[in-house]
């Protein structure tokens, strides 16, 4: 997708919906309206990346990382792990794929069993798999040391340990098998800042030593520019803008990024006297019902007629910039010109590219 | 609001037609033996045998026979061949008495369950907290028949502090009315004060550590308003749905021990005296009867925490 | 010098625990002019919260023992009695929670939660004060605020509760708000919206605005001065241009130089602050810092002071016993960027 050679990635995911049903009725509940979690998501994961996905609350991008790890079912659209399409696999054909994609929660209070030892807890996956007893102890001191801990507190409970160290925790545990894949659902968010930094040169350190690949799901879009090589940004259930991270704050492309960049509070007085705040106003709509056209038009200040009625494709600009957008920002009349419509758009869209006249 | 509460009675309805069925199998197809003797109670007669054979339906397929059942329990055609007394009609003039008795109690115990729970829970820790559980856990352990034969004997016979069982209506003598009742009404209570308050306290404690309660107070509430108004408010809503189940069972004559040993002659005295007879026809209409009141009752809770705990309105 | 109307002197706040006593503050002192947006800056554990709490006598239990003394215009808050501190409670000094979810009574209509602050302190009539709960909600920008003010709290998102908490905290045009972290719960949109409106409506009403939070960004947008704390004590305080360009403690350095950002190009590591900060049960000697800063020498075991020790700068004051040129230069850990150096080691 990054370059349209063909080269397949680690993890496709193809026009993936999931769209939740509410039921409601007297005496049989029938399907009253859907929720639309994700709604037509289609990209490609790299092997030895980093993709960030951005977005608020109620974007889909938590029940997205939940079906790439099938923890939940998909509605439609297909889910691949080094071709072999996983969508529907059963229990049984999933097992061995366990080992290569694990997951970091975020909340490292709640995802810990408190009953457990950590030993335990990381041990468990290795014993899940059939790894011998004796062997399962010197892999599990190994990894508490990678990540930053005493291997000696491999007999302690979660609550003795702090946010951060439970947060290692989790991240020993999802390295127990040597995975190729780790999906990280906002795993610094719950943290201080000044914890967030050790985790995060922590992940950095794992990634470079173990050939990881990292899905890094999260809402502060600083975070994430820190940590990606490129950032996919979700609103409403389908995909905004696709951008190298470099060109994030920079280059903007749609202006729902935009809007995000804008709202985050840069940690500097004067940058922050000095830059346009565009607020946005509104709320993020109810997935129940999303708007017409383009989703972000209610709330867009460049919404026109056509983004009420027409969904815009994801563009494909030079530099392998996606966005989805008619009205575009931060882009030369060239750059559209040379714009394609990029196959992975949702279905539903249409053919319309943006008119190289509007160039910013 | 209106589709929680259609669909709620729609509910109602399907358990009731589930508990007749039930309830039916139990006392006309239990294998060993002919239904026809139990129903008959003690020493009947070959033509009494052959009469109930096809007054139930027994020869005929189950079916019929549940129709047949049903339609004596409710046409008030079902008479207790033992003591020759219509047993619709028995009920009916047992009803007042339970009535007043599951009345009377439900209100006390909520009452002081609501006052004693309250006080533990703001005193948690400390000696008056202590040693009021320890109370509200003897009157969970103590035995209401035994209690109440106490009370009875010792309130009532032996220091004639009160009246020595008996019921007295309302309508003819209000003050005796409550006079003979004040025991009863105490010996049901103790078993709920005692469990009620246990669980408020509970709740009551989960409650205060909320951030909504700091809030109340951040605002300038005295301690007093902030106790009512957030938190005991907030405490009592799960109670009542507990509550309601406890009172129907009560309504529906489960008070059948205390009723007894105070000699009320309430649906749960003349259920008890029916088992002891081994009585089929009451016991039938009783089990109905007291099914249906804890499942309305149990509806009707579910529709006033609804309209209490507005979170719940939408399920 | 304008109005000082909040002053807290030497604060300690200590609770009895299974684990032994624990010394939440330790020995803080600010003030608080009117009008301004003083920003308490710090992490988990470091006593911020509790600093702000017990300003409105929040804290108080049998387990809690308080040394110091809070002024706020003529009454000592204390020692005060449960009257005054009612009495000044939402009327005087309001405060807003973290969490919009749990600090609104949920089986409670909003308009009534509001309504009850209302008459608890002005005992107007109940239309009078319906009238006055639909404008306020219409003043912090929650749309038909006519019929919203019937719904319950689960009927709105994040954000807007958050406005029905400012709304109500202002609604009997406080002095003083309070704020502890009021956007951590909420999406980056809606927290530039809530900063926004937190200044819009100190501008109109003149209240002062007391910021908890460990965001350094919203601080960078809205204070005026910030104090920073580490584990119970003030590390730092000056203005908003002191602490971002000129911060004189290694903590302060940590802080800023931990933050991601947007607008800068990427580090290839984050400086980060190696270990822990300390159990507040178990604190160390001197310096409380000391355990996990690189640039600790001989003086640290003795606690340095909270003083100003930039000449000309008598408000901006911190507690290292390092040199000023010292700290202008150790802090430099690359061009123009600001952090703690040394080795960022594993979790203590």
């Amino acid at each position: 997708m990054t370059d349209g050679n063909g080269a397949s990635g680690l993890m496709e995911v193809e026009h993936l919906k999931l769209h939740f049903p509410i039921k409601q009725g007297i005496v049989f509940d029938r399907e009253v309206a859907r929720v639309h979690a994700v709604d037509d998501v289609t990209f490609q994961l790299e092997e030895g990346e980093t993709l960030g996905l951005v977005g608020e609350s109620g974007c889909g991008k938590t029940t997205l990382s939940r079906a790439l790890m099938r923890l939940v079912d998909s509605t439609d659209g297909a889910i691949r792990f080094r071709g072999d399409d996983i969508t529907k696999a059963s229990r049984k054909q999933l097992e061995p794929l366990r080992r290569e994609i694990q997951m970091v929660f975020q909340d490292p209070f709640a995802s810990l069993n408190p009953r457990k030892r950590i030993g335990q807890i990381i041990g468990m996956p290795l014993r899940l798999h059939g790894v011998q007893h004796d062997q399962v102890d010197d892999r599990v001191r190994e990894l508490l040391d990678r990540v930053g801990l005493h291997p000696e507190h491999l007999n302690r409970f979660p609550h003795e340990f702090s946010g951060g160290q439970r947060q290692r925790i989790g991240v020993a545990r999802a390295l127990a098998l040597e995975p190729k894949l780790i999906v990280l659902d906002e795993p610094v968010s719950a943290l201080d800042v000044s914890v967030q930094a050790q985790i995060i040169n922590l992940l950095g350190d794992l990634q470079k030593d173990f050939s990881l690949t990292y899905l890094f799901v999260a809402h502060d879009l600083s975070v994430v520019r820190h940590v990606s090589d490129r950032i996919a940004v979700m609103y409403l259930g389908k995909l905004m803008e696709v951008s190298p991270a470099e060109e994030l704050h920079d280059k903007p492309i749609h202006p729902y990024t935009n809007a995000l960049l804008a709202a985050v509070p840069i940690p500097d007085p004067q940058e922050n006297r000095a830059r346009e705040r565009i607020v946005v106003s509104g709320e993020p709509p109810n997935p129940i019902d999303p708007p017409s056209g383009c989703v972000f038009h209610p709330r867009c200040p460049r919404a026109t007629e056509v983004c009420r009625e027409v969904e815009p494709p994801l563009t494909r600009y030079p530099g392998g910039h996606l966005a989805a957008c008619h009205h575009p920002l931060n882009v030369t009349a060239e750059e559209i010109r040379q714009g394609d419509r990029d196959p992975t758009s949702p279905l539903s869209t249409g053919d319309r590219l943006p008119d190289p006249a509007e160039a910013t | 609001m209106a589709r929680f509460v259609l669909r709620r009675v729609v509910g109602m309805v399907a358990v009731l037609f589930a508990i007749s069925v039930f309830t039916f199998l139990i006392f006309n197809v239990i294998p060993n033996g002919d239904p026809a003797l139990r129903i008959a109670g003690r020493h009947p007669t070959r033509g009494q045998l052959e009469t109930i054979r096809s007054q139930w339906g027994f020869d005929k397929p189950i079916y019929v026979q549940y129709g047949k059942t049903m339609e004596k329990v409710f046409t008030g055609d079902l008479v207790s061949y033992s003591t020759q007394l219509d047993v619709d009609q028995e009920i009916i003039n047992d009803i007042p008495r339970t009535f007043c008795l599951a009345i009377g109690a439900a209100i006390m115990w909520m009452v002081l369950a609501t006052v004693l729970g309250l006080y533990t829970a703001v005193k948690a820790g400390k000696f008056s907290d202590r040693f009021l559980t320890v109370l509200a856990l003897i009157g969970i352990s103590m035995p209401v028949f035994w209690v109440g034969a106490l009370m009875n004997y010792y309130l009532g016979f032996k220091w004639k502090i009160f009246p020595n069982g008996g019921y007295v209506p309302l309508t003819r003598d209000p003050a005796q009315w409550a006079y003979h009742l004040i025991l009863p009404w105490t010996a049901l209570s103790l078993l709920f004060i005692g469990v009620y308050s246990r669980i408020l306290r509970s709740n009551v404690l989960d409650t205060i550590n909320d951030d909504y309660v700091r809030t109340a107070r951040a605002k300038g509430l005295s301690e007093r308003q902030v106790m009512l108004r957030h938190v005991l408010r907030n405490s009592l809503i799960p109670i009542i749905s507990l509550w309601g189940l406890d009172f129907g069972a009560v309504l529906g004559g489960g008070a059948i021990l205390t009723e007894t040993v105070f000699d009320l002659q309430g649906v749960g005295q003349y259920a008890a005296e029916s088992i002891g007879q081994l009585d089929v026809p009451p016991v039938l209409a009783i089990t109905m009867f007291g099914a249906f009141f804890i499942v309305v009752l149990n509806t009707v809770v579910d529709i006033i925490y609804a309209a209490l705990d507005p979170r719940i309105r939408l399920t | 010098m304008a109005d000082r109307i909040l002053e807290v002197q030497d604060l300690a706040v200590s609770f009895r625990t299974d684990e032994g006593i624990v010394q939440a503050v330790d020995g803080v002192s600010f003030q608080l002019e009117a009008g301004e947006v003083l920003a308490i800056v710090g992490e988990s554990g470091c006593g911020k919260s509790v600093t702000a709490m017990t300003i409105l006598g929040l804290t108080r239990s049998p387990n809690a023992r308080f040394e110091g003394v809070i002024h706020y215009k003529g009454t000592e808050l204390v020692a005060a009695t449960d009257e005054e501190l009612q009495r000044i409670r939402g009327a005087e000094i309001a405060m807003i929670f973290q969490d919009p979810m749990t600090s609104l009574n949920p089986v409670m209509k909003i308009g009534d939660q509001i309504m009850e602050q209302i008459q608890e302190h002005e005992g107007i009539r109940d239309a009078e004060a319906r009238d006055r709960v639909i404008d306020l909600l219409d003043r912090v920008g929650i749309p038909r605020a006519q019929d919203r003010v019937d719904s319950y709290p689960f009927e709105f998102s994040g954000g807007m509760r958050q406005r029905v908490m400012i709304a109500m905290a202002l609604s009997c045009n406080p002095s003083v708000l309070i704020a502890d972290e009021p956007t951590t719960a909420l999406d980056v949109t809606i927290q530039a919206q809530i900063v926004q409106r937190i200044r819009e409506l100190r501008d109109e009403t003149g209240a002062a605005v007391i910021l908890v939070t460990h965001d350094l960004g919203v601080v960078a947008d809205i204070a005026d001065r910030i104090t920073v704390m580490y584990a119970g004590r003030v590390v730092e305080e000056g203005t908003l241009d002191d602490i971002f360009y000129d911060p004189q403690h290694p903590y302060t350095w940590g802080l800023l130089g931990s933050i991601t950002r947007v607008d800068r190009p990427r580090p290839d590591r984050l400086p980060a602050i190696a270990g822990l900060p300390p159990s507040l049960a178990d604190r160390p000697e001197g310096c409380h810092f000391r355990p996990r800063c690189p640039h600790e020498f001989s003086e640290c075991t003795k606690v340095p002071p909270l003083d100003p020790r930039i000449p000309g700068e008598p408000h901006h004051r911190d507690r290292c016993w390092l040199s000023v040129e010292e700290k202008r230069e150790l802090r430099e850990i690359g061009p123009g960027e600001i952090g703690l150096a040394g080795e960022e080691g594993a979790a203590a």
